[in-house]
């Protein structure tokens, strides 16, 4: 399972940062003012794992003002930089196909924060060990869908199977193309270095101009070859593996 | 709204829009702040419905739509007027049903003066008094029916008047007053017009943008008239949408908390009209429409208030009702307060000392109070001026010499009590008490309920004068739980109302004026029909049609489209299939459709009234506005507004520039309190007119409620914006030497406060009648207490009043603005009467 | 949360809606052991369709916000700080005060002999969050007073 974020679609309300906070029981990050137009969460770390990122495209004349909103979270991508590098096994591959660290096995070593192409996990306040989007995997268990994409608004937030999702943002590229410029997918491409996300998205620009990386490669791509040479956690991997390769087909 | 149709509360409700053609968003910004409704708005131009945002600041609802106009502030009726003429001048109207629904074809009478021949007055103008009297904007004929005019050609129908009226509001100037280009306001003209008829609908909606304004009501006026030039009133994917800013503020004007009104919009009985029931009802009934059934209303309001003592005999106690004489609302409340006349005050969920135009007047007030009982969930501001307000710092009021005895009571959340709200579309939702309150935290029910047993207890024991309201009043209802916490349900029962038997009514056609009936607000009456809270219906909506019916109840009647009848043609057909809504069904012979009918259900569309008709009876067949006494929709509106018929472009109480459309400044008729602390900075063509050149107006962003004591208090919300600041444009950042991210401060002749600087492009300067003019934009959410503070935004504004709905001017006020941050403690007042020497104001000792 | 089970599983859902703004969004309250354990959108309301903003995401965090208080607090004239005061003590000096202010600034009629009936010396402004059925009786309650500036929200 996955999420489709269709910035077409997004006015910028915030409510998926505030609902996932509310589930997650997350603590507030800090009251500062930081200027950057609407964003004062700034990025997606331990303690927001939805963060809407604003930017403001207005010319000299203002003729062709956009006000570009993004909601961004984890990628759940199909080859996971951070449940590779995790040494104590609690970054995991769940039954939905996303992926989650399990606080209670977490020891809080940041390996999974450089393995993240993304920059999506951070320490968590309250007890420091590493946080980042679960895709809600409590809610998912009884039926429920994520908070967040319950809460948004405009339905810029969808959430359902990854195969299904990206057939629906092709449709929606199309259909979107002639009123939007530079509308574009982003992680819909299992060929690309993440082996596509659990999450893709629908941009108005380049990646880069929402502070996403253009070509996203898993950090990973050898480290499993010197970790089995040191014959740490062989076990654990493989069975990562197996999950993995069952997600891609 | 009330003027215009008959009714004060939205036509249509939220999810209508996504049948619109076309929608125009102005004096709103419909994603911030009311983001949910906003996702009928996205249905509409995902469906290829043409979206324009008229706003002076590029906003989060701006980036949704097609079209975004940024007018200066306080210009709309200008914009608007522009509009009409140019529906006018291309003969774009919708004529059948202008000629069939509207009062277009009325001829007007001969002492009727517009603004065209008296410079921006209408006739009935008294200088001495700065007021209409309104005789000469009566329709022309008073026996029966208005004469009338159906090719609209009579030079004095008001379709005539209006051409005249609106002649000199082309584009061109309009567009000079907004500061804007003429082709933008001809492209929202064309897209209304291109998008209304037979076969499209458009829709507007507003907010405060347009309320808090000298000029508010006409400039709903304005919408009005467009929409029904247009043709699209109680019409799908049409109407005009009020997006109210609170859970029920709705609801806090049906069943008023307003010193106008009683429930039900009846007004308050008045001083020198009223001397008893008789005076009342014949000076407040019409003839003909709903308000031709006022005795039954009243009748049974004073049946419900007063029980047994109201009979006939005793005029149904109408004689203890209190009157009103003049204006009584919060505004003149808090004069009242500073000269010591009103001495007790009850601030309920309300936070006037950050929340209110001109906070720091409303700080003076409250510290000159007797007495003063806040109930909040925290400690708001208003309950800790005393100690922590601007004016402590600066030494103005000392803490140990104000003599205000103060309790802060906790109150009771959403969750904590059973009640319904009434949300923007007229429609009562129950919520269910989810957990018991803690401690001494209480609903309001619980206080007023209590605070009354307790009055009444205490004159049941001792002597005491102008007793008989409070001893007859009806005061009784069901306790439950270890709190007696007083049933919510029974008190809605009230509002529905009973029979005889004292068996719930089904609705207001049930009313009688004999005393047999009790209703405590007879446009509620049907919410409890069949003994059952129709508010707490919960069928969900995917199981219903479009309309959704049978969730929750509207006013009135479980109406959702008011004025439906208007969406079929005369002869009752629809007027199209692809916008059929309700339709005449000649073999059921009765009206149906997808909504309950705004219309006597079996009363015929060729239906003429006989003569000595009254009330409903007196309304035709083919009229749609059955609360009008016309039957029909007001573009003239020969009475209800104080400040003229039709509205007139007037600038703002305090403007950078002079009018271009009349020598008449600002609206004349204006609600003014000048006194010190709410002086007025000085326009043109005032001397030194521009000592404060900037253009101030206040507004709210999505991640924050109001003055904030719903979103400061909570820290996922206070974290999304923690700090007050101003937004500016690059061209007066770099005018004023502002740096982004830095302390500006910015001053009018009533305050000084700071913010941080955002300067961004989504601000623009505007050329006003060819000369460059700056906005200053301010969210006015924080105040001195709560997780995140910040000076009020409100500081700087000052009390001057619309006239009809004595509403404050928030937007659209002058102001200056310099790099740094504020002074501090003593120096306040200091600097604040340099500011006003070097304005050549009076100096405040 | 190792067990990742929804907190809202077996909870006892309670109808509400959104206190925020007025466009009235339907709310799902989740109660557990008489304890609120989450606020969400309500999937049957046909206007919000399951949907809230953040301001009614928040609700939870609004109702038990960490600056709520739930005593009654007393600043006597001219004092420099509150004191405690019960409930019932308070609700007994308010309906004192307000009988007092009442006979102090009746208008029996005006100048001319007008009927007036009405104490001038209290005012009341409430918030437009409160209920129909609070309203109605503040407005019963204040009009049978003789109070004539009540006010709300909608004014301002």
């Amino acid at each position: 399972m996955g999420f489709f974020t269709d910035t077409t679609l997004c006015i910028g309300c915030k409510a998926c940062e505030v609902a996932c906070k509310e589930w997650n029981k997350l603590p507030s990050d800090g009251y500062e003012f930081t200027g950057e137009s609407y964003d004062n969460t700034k990025e997606l770390n331990g303690n927001s794992w939805r963060h809407v990122a604003f930017i403001e495209q207005l010319g000299q004349e203002r003729d062709t003002s956009r006000w570009l909103m993004e909601s961004d979270v984890c990628k759940h991508c199909t080859h996971a930089g951070c449940l590779d590098v995790c040494p104590t096994g609690a970054i995991i591959r769940t039954e939905f196909g996303t992926v989650v660290i399990q606080d209670d096995i977490c020891n809080g070593c940041g390996y999974c924060v450089v393995a993240c192409p993304f920059g999506v996990i951070g320490e968590k306040q309250e007890d420091h060990t590493m946080g980042k989007c679960t895709l809600c995997y409590d809610r998912l268990k009884v039926g429920e869908q994520p908070a967040c994409a319950k809460a948004c608004p405009t339905e810029s937030i969808q959430f359902g199977v990854v195969d299904e999702l990206r057939e629906r943002a092709e449709k929606r590229l199309a259909n979107v193309q002639a009123r939007f410029a530079g509308a574009q997918l982003y992680l819909n491409d299992p060929n690309d270095g993440v082996g596509g996300g659990g999450s893709l998205f629908l941009l108005l620009d380049k990646p880069e101009v929402y502070g996403l990386p253009p070509n996203p490669i898993v950090p990973t791509k050898d480290l499993p070859l010197r970790w089995r040479t040191a014959g740490i956690a062989a076990a654990l991997l493989f069975g990562a593996v197996v999950l993995c390769a069952a997600v891609r087909e | 709204m009330g003027t215009s149709f008959g009714r004060g509360g939205a036509t249509t409700f939220q999810q209508d829009l996504q049948n619109s053609d076309c929608i125009l968003i102005m004096g709103s910004n419909m994603a911030e702040n009311h983001p949910v409704g906003f996702q009928w708005v996205m249905e509409a131009r995902e469906r290829g419905a043409k979206i324009i945002h008229v706003d002076p600041r590029f906003t989060r609802t701006s980036a949704m739509v097609n079209l975004h106009v940024p007018i200066r502030p306080g210009t709309d009726t200008a914009f608007l007027g522009a509009i009409i003429h140019y529906i006018l001048e291309h003969d774009r109207a919708f004529k059948e049903y202008v000629v069939n629904y509207t009062n277009a074809p009325v001829i007007l009478r001969e002492d009727f003066k517009d603004t065209e021949e008296l410079d921006g007055f209408f006739s009935g103008w008294h200088e001495d008094q700065n007021r209409y009297t309104f005789e000469s904007w009566q329709y022309g004929s008073m026996d029966g029916a208005p004469h009338m005019d159906k090719t609209l050609q009579d030079p004095r129908c008001v379709y005539q008047v209006l051409k005249r009226h609106y002649a000199r509001y082309t584009p061109e100037t309009a567009a000079q007053i907004c500061g804007i280009d003429a082709q933008q306001i001809i492209e929202v003209a064309e897209a209304l017009c291109a998008n209304s008829g037979r076969e499209r609908t458009s829709a507007i909606s507003y907010s405060v943008g347009w309320t808090q304004h000298t000029a508010g009501a006409q400039t709903i006026r304005g919408a009005a008239i467009i929409q029904l030039l247009l043709g699209n009133i109680g019409r799908p994917g049409g109407g005009i949408l009020a997006l109210r800013g609170h859970a029920s503020i709705q609801g806090s004007t049906d069943i008023p908390t307003l010193f106008n009104l009683l429930p039900g919009y009846i007004p308050m009985p008045h001083a020198l009209a009223h001397d008893n029931l008789k005076d009342f009802i014949e000076s407040g009934s019409a003839m003909a429409g709903a308000w031709g059934n006022l005795d039954r209303y009243v009748v049974s309001l004073l049946k419900a208030w007063f029980g047994e003592h109201a009979t006939e005999k005793s005029d149904f106690c109408f004689d203890l009702l209190p009157r009103i004489n003049g204006d009584h609302s919060t505004y003149r409340s808090i004069m009242d307060m500073l000269d010591g006349k009103v001495k007790g005050f009850f601030c309920i969920g309300e936070n006037p000392a950050v929340g209110s135009g001109n906070s720091g007047l409303h700080r003076r007030a409250l510290a000159n109070l007797e007495w003063l009982v806040v109930r909040d969930f925290n400690e708001i501001e208003s309950a800790s001026f005393w100690y922590d307000a601007p004016e402590i710092e600066s030494g103005e009021l000392r803490t140990e010499s104000i003599k205000t005895e103060i309790f802060w009571m906790p109150a009771a959340g959403h969750t904590e009590k059973d009640g319904s709200f009434t949300n923007t579309q007229r429609l009562l939702q129950w919520r269910d008490k989810a957990v018991e309150p803690q401690d001494e935290a209480r609903s309001e029910l619980w206080f007023y309920y209590h605070l009354g047993k307790r009055i009444k207890e205490k004159i049941a024991q001792q002597a005491e004068p102008h007793a008989d309201p409070i001893r007859f009043l009806t005061w009784e209802y069901p306790e439950t739980g270890e709190t007696r916490e007083p049933s919510a349900a029974a008190v809605l029962r009230e509002i529905n109302g009973w029979d005889a038997q004292g068996k719930a009514l089904s609705g207001f056609g049930e009313l009688k004026a004999d005393g047999s009936t009790a209703c405590g607000c007879w446009i509620y009456c049907g919410c409890y029909k069949d003994e059952q809270n129709q508010t707490a219906r919960r069928k969900p909506g995917s199981e219903q049609n479009w309309v959704a019916p049978e969730w929750a109840w509207a006013w009135p009647a479980n109406r959702r489209i008011l004025y439906n009848r208007a969406s079929a043609d005369p002869q009752g057909k629809p007027w199209s299939e692809r916008k059929k809504y309700v339709w005449w069904d000649e073999q059921k012979s009765e009206w149906i459709g997808f909504d309950t009918p705004d219309f006597a259900k079996n009363k015929r569309p060729d239906y003429i009234p006989p003569n000595g008709a009254k009330a409903d009876d007196a309304i035709a067949g083919g009229q749609p506005f059955i609360m009008q006494a016309d039957g029909l929709g007001w573009i003239f509106a020969p009475t209800g507004l104080v400040d003229g018929p039709l509205p007139v472009y007037y600038e703002p109480h305090e403007s950078p520039v002079r009018n271009l459309l009349y020598s008449q400044q600002a609206n004349p008729c204006r609600r003014q309190f000048p006194r010190p602390f709410n002086e007025s900075n000085p326009s043109p063509s005032e001397l030194h007119g521009d000592a404060f050149p900037f253009v101030l107006h206040t507004y709210r962003l999505t991640e924050h409620h109001t003055a904030g004591a719903m979103s400061r208090s909570v820290p996922h919300l206070s974290e999304l914006q923690p700090e007050f600041f101003c937004e500016v444009s690059p061209e007066l950042a770099q005018l004023r030497g502002l740096i982004h991210g830095d302390w500006a401060t910015i001053f009018t002749s009533r305050a000084v406060i700071e913010a941080r600087v955002m300067v961004t492009g989504r601000v623009k300067p505007m050329i006003l009648q060819g000369k460059e003019f700056h906005s200053v934009g301010l969210p006015y959410h924080w105040g001195s207490r709560g997780l995140v503070t910040g000076d009020s935004a409100n500081d700087l504004l000052q009390i001057t009043l619309e006239p009809n709905a004595h509403i404050n001017e928030t937007k659209g006020l002058t102001c200056d603005i310099m790099p740094g941050r504020r002074p501090r403690g003593e120096a306040v007042p200091a600097f604040l009467n340099d500011v006003r020497k070097r304005a050549h104001m009076d100096v405040v000792t | 949360m190792a067990d990742w089970k929804a907190r809202t599983e077996g909870a006892k859902v309670v109808k509400s809606i959104c206190p925020y703004c007025a466009v009235g969004c339907g709310q799902s309250v989740y109660v557990k052991d008489e304890k609120i354990v989450q606020i969400e959108g309500d999937p049957d309301s046909p206007i919000s369709r399951g949907r809230l903003c953040p301001k009614g995401a928040a609700s939870l965090s609004l109702v038990t916000n960490p600056l709520r208080e739930y005593k009654v607090k007393y600043r006597r004239p001219f004092g420099t700080r509150w004191e405690e005061l019960p409930l019932e003590r308070a609700m007994e000096m308010i309906a004192d005060r307000v009988l007092e202010t009442r006979r102090d600034t009746w208008e029996s009629t005006d100048g001319d002999g007008h009927t007036l009936n009405r104490c001038y010396g209290i005012a009341h402004l409430g918030g437009a969050t409160l209920d129909n059925e609070e309203n109605y009786l503040m407005k019963k309650l204040y009009t049978a007073l003789g109070v004539v500036q009540v006010e709300n929200q909608a004014r301002i």
